[in-house]
């Protein structure tokens, strides 16, 4: 599947010391899952998290959820060993924190192609993301979305960046609203996906509600979660209506129709469909199969 | 070998096991578990840090194991864990991961 097309509603964080979290993580409906080596890890037990990630990794099945795992920046004595333990567990994605330069992802694609080759992974088949969490990395964004072939993503990491702006996080984001603009537009100018923020306030559900409404419109694919409760508040914001849904199909069927015809325009209620519009009724289509709306064939199922 | 010195990995925490390897009394392997599973899977998890302790040739040491549920793969994190920290490595256990 190609990175970009991939449904990543929600990533969520999962502390890399903890085997209670690490053994339930699969089973809240996460679109991703990262296990964290870097914050939620302290200093004298990053040895112990990277082989207890290595060792869940080989055990407990994750199902359909993509695993991505955020390693230690690249100033710190783990850094290296997380790259090559981590590929050596087959990760799908590493999360470079602090991305402040797209030399620094160019570092981390070269370390990570000789971990590849070192434990006979697939050259490649390792994707990167990396967050950005201050002013310089939003300056380079557009770079460091362009870093690399293997970018997957870029993110936003509202905590430090707010600090590094002399400011701190408002309840209508006015602060982050230059940032999450940078970011999605180097994201989609390098094809690759934009994620918002961690919402931190657990018992702020309409703040949740109000936030994840905002970047939904904006455009991002989805948002970081730190708690599972979080999950289906936000997938069901980027629920598609019965309406769109219909309308989809309504398009999806004249794709079929002009293939049968051999045609290689396609027409619906007399109006020619353009590939935007093909595009997004193949997202609103996935997006409405992946939050149970339709059945087998496609058809809207009433709630 | 043997371990020669007092070493920690993992917490009291629920679906963690809480390995301490110290230096033998005797001449072999010596594993004392506390679980609440132990009558139903005491040997398994016996089993799972004795072969761990084998990769590593570790013929001598004290195991103290205070289990609170764990499942295969983090009593063997565990376990590598603490031998790496008894034996002072710092490269990740390749042939063991």
């Amino acid at each position: 599947m190609d990175a970009s097309e991939r449904l990543r509603r929600t990533m969520m964080f999962v502390p890399g010391n903890s085997p209670a979290m690490l053994k339930d993580a699969g089973i809240y409906g996460a679109d991703s899952i990262m296990f964290d080596l870097e914050d939620a890890v302290s200093l004298t037990e990053k040895d112990a998290a990277r082989t207890l990630v290595y060792e869940s990794l080989q055990t407990i099945d994750y199902g359909e959820a993509e695993k991505v795992v955020r390693i230690n920046s690249i100033d710190t004595p783990y850094y290296l060993d997380d790259v090559r333990v981590m590929v050596k567990a087959g990760i799908e994605v590493i999360r470079l924190a602090k991305t402040d330069t797209a030399e620094m992802i160019q570092q981390l694609a070269k370390d990570t192609t000789a971990a590849e080759k070192e434990f006979n992974q697939p050259v490649g088949s390792t994707k990167l993301m990396a967050a950005i969490e201050s002013a310089k990395a939003v300056v380079n964004a557009n770079k460091i979305a362009a870093a690399s072939p293997r970018m997957m993503g870029i993110a936003l990491s509202a905590e430090d960046y707010t600090t590094d702006l002399k400011t701190h996080r408002y309840p209508d984001g006015q602060e982050l609203s230059y940032g999450r603009n940078v970011i999605l537009h180097a994201a989609r100018a390098a094809g690759i996906c934009a994620f918002d923020t961690v919402f931190t306030n657990l018992d702020d559900e309409a703040g949740l509600i109000r936030e994840t409404k905002l970047i939904h419109q904006l455009g991002f694919d989805g948002k970081s979660v730190i708690n599972p409760r979080q999950i289906p508040i936000i997938n069901q914001i980027y629920e598609p209506t019965q309406f769109e849904i219909e309308q989809a199909q309504e398009v999806i069927t004249a794709i079929n129709v002009a293939h049968e015809k051999g045609s290689g325009v396609i027409a619906l209620n007399g109006q020619m469909v353009d590939r935007p519009v093909v595009m997004r009724a193949q997202r609103v289509m996935k997006l409405a199969i992946a939050s149970n709306l339709v059945d087998e064939e496609g058809n809207y199922l009433e709630k | 070998m043997e371990i020669k010195k007092t070493v920690i990995a993992g917490t009291l925490e629920s679906s963690d096991i809480q390995i301490t390897l110290s230096p033998a009394t005797g001449d072999n392997l010596e594993i004392e578990l506390e679980s609440d599973v132990l009558n139903q899977f005491g040997n398994q998890i016996k089993k799972v840090i004795t072969e761990t302790l084998q990769k590593f040739q570790i013929t001598k040491v004290h195991v103290k194991a205070i289990d609170q549920g764990a499942l295969d793969c983090v009593i063997r994190a565990r376990t590598i864990t603490a031998v790496q920290r008894a034996l002072g490595q710092t490269e990740p256990a390749w042939e063991e991961l």
